[in-house]
């Protein structure tokens, strides 16, 4: 019986690239095309799964088609549970996919890739450029009541902070922000050194989103959920909205999507720095 | 400081949050057998503080915020920014306009 070669082809006609072509004979070596922003790609598969490779990294597996990463690589996520949430960003794509509520996706391409070429110490210095500027620390000096506000939300977040890694931050409300002494940089400096790469990935996208250091860490460190920081980051605009009124498309779509990302950093950084083994405990009467 | 809903809540909206993402196959996913399996894993500790069982349930309501957000926020965007470029006519009625219209065409047409 013959068999036709199926031909995908893309709107642009001609212009394929070899990644699009798929003959049958090659069809688990089909990359998952990200292609461009302006086509709107239908969901292909009807199944995900997830499958373990040598060396304990987990890949996905979109019917028969393994995932790759934008860069052509394949995409192997370090644990179980990290392939399972991608898995299930994967699953939860209705008739088109839409790649920007695949946070965690997004994240993994991002560390695997490494598409800016950056080490580990530049992301560090990176991060901690941030504190000189962090939301925490720059105060207003009127309206009075945002003032109290900012004193009554913010202060205990950085009185946790400073009293957790033993550093002095300060709070100010000039132009130039808080003077971060020497120590305070060295000691963020050698307690993020700790984190792996795919972990400070995470952190520096969190601190990104969250525009603070301080808060960013409350989050990692588990001493504020996700929710709170976020109302912590946004916390004149909320000032704002209870004055002046919440507009939906604007106000609740932005809080969403912040809160969508700063979640989706924070599992990633803690999936990618955990491990676990099962003790069993002898019952003892 | 992370006054958190309790876990069973926070199990439930995660249950929830799948099927609404996945469908009503959602209990044979995964994510829900993993998730499950978790949550009883931690649920007996011979602990005062046990800090495996705060850790997990911090990282439950992180899954819980990031399911529950990304798809309110998808709500919304096709809601307000999904429709993409409307017609002329629908353009101008939004203001409560209509477009001109010139009877015997304007000469120059076929």
């Amino acid at each position: 019986m013959f068999r036709r070669l199926v031909r995908l082809q893309g709107p642009l006609g001609n212009i394929l690239s070899p990644d699009k072509v798929c003959p049958r004979n090659q069809q688990l070596r089909c990359a998952v095309n990200y292609s461009s922003a302006l086509v709107e790609k239908g969901r292909f598969y009807k199944d995900v799964s997830i499958s373990q490779s040598e060396g304990g990294l987990y890949e996905i597996n979109l019917d028969r088609r393994k995932l790759k990463t934008p860069g052509g690589k394949l995409f192997t996520a370090p644990n179980e549970a990290m392939a399972i949430a991608v898995a299930t960003e994967w699953d939860a794509q209705k008739d088109t996919l839409k790649y920007y509520t695949m946070h965690l996706t997004t994240l993994c391409n991002t560390a695997l890739d490494n598409p800016t070429h950056r080490t580990k110490e530049q992301m560090i210095s990176a991060a901690l450029k941030f504190l000189e500027t962090d939301t925490v620390c720059y105060r207003v000096d009127e309206p009075h009541s945002l003032v109290e506000l900012q004193k009554n939300e913010w202060d205990p977040v950085l009185h946790w902070i400073e009293n957790r890694y033993n550093v002095t931050i300060g709070s100010s409300s000039s132009i130039l922000g808080p003077a971060i002494p020497k120590e305070t940089n060295d000691t963020f400096r050698q307690h993020l050194k700790s984190y792996n790469f795919w972990s400070m990935t995470g952190l520096e996208f969190v601190i990104t989103q969250l525009k603070s250091v301080v808060l960013a860490i409350g989050v990692i460190d588990r001493h504020l959920s996700v929710e709170q920081a976020v109302l912590l980051s946004r916390l004149e605009e909320e000032y704002q909205i209870k004055y002046w009124g919440n507009v939906e498309w604007a106000h609740d779509y932005e809080s969403y999507e912040l809160r969508a990302r700063t979640a989706a950093g924070a599992l990633f950084v803690h999936l990618s720095s955990e491990s676990s083994t099962v003790k069993r405990k002898l019952m003892q009467n | 400081m992370a006054a958190m809903a309790p876990a069973l809540r926070v199990c439930r909206g995660i249950l929830k949050e799948l099927r609404a993402s996945i469908g009503p196959t959602y209990n044979k996913s995964l994510a829900y057998n993993y998730v499950m399996d978790q949550f009883r894993k931690n649920k007996i500790t011979g602990e005062r503080y046990c800090r495996a069982q705060q850790e997990a349930h911090h990282d439950s309501n992180t899954y819980l915020c990031l399911l529950g957000s990304t798809r309110t926020h998808l709500a919304l965007h096709k809601m307000y920014h999904g429709k993409g470029e409307c017609s002329q006519e629908s353009a101008a009625a939004m203001v409560g306009l209509r477009l001109p219209t010139q009877p015997g065409g304007k000469g120059w047409e076929k």
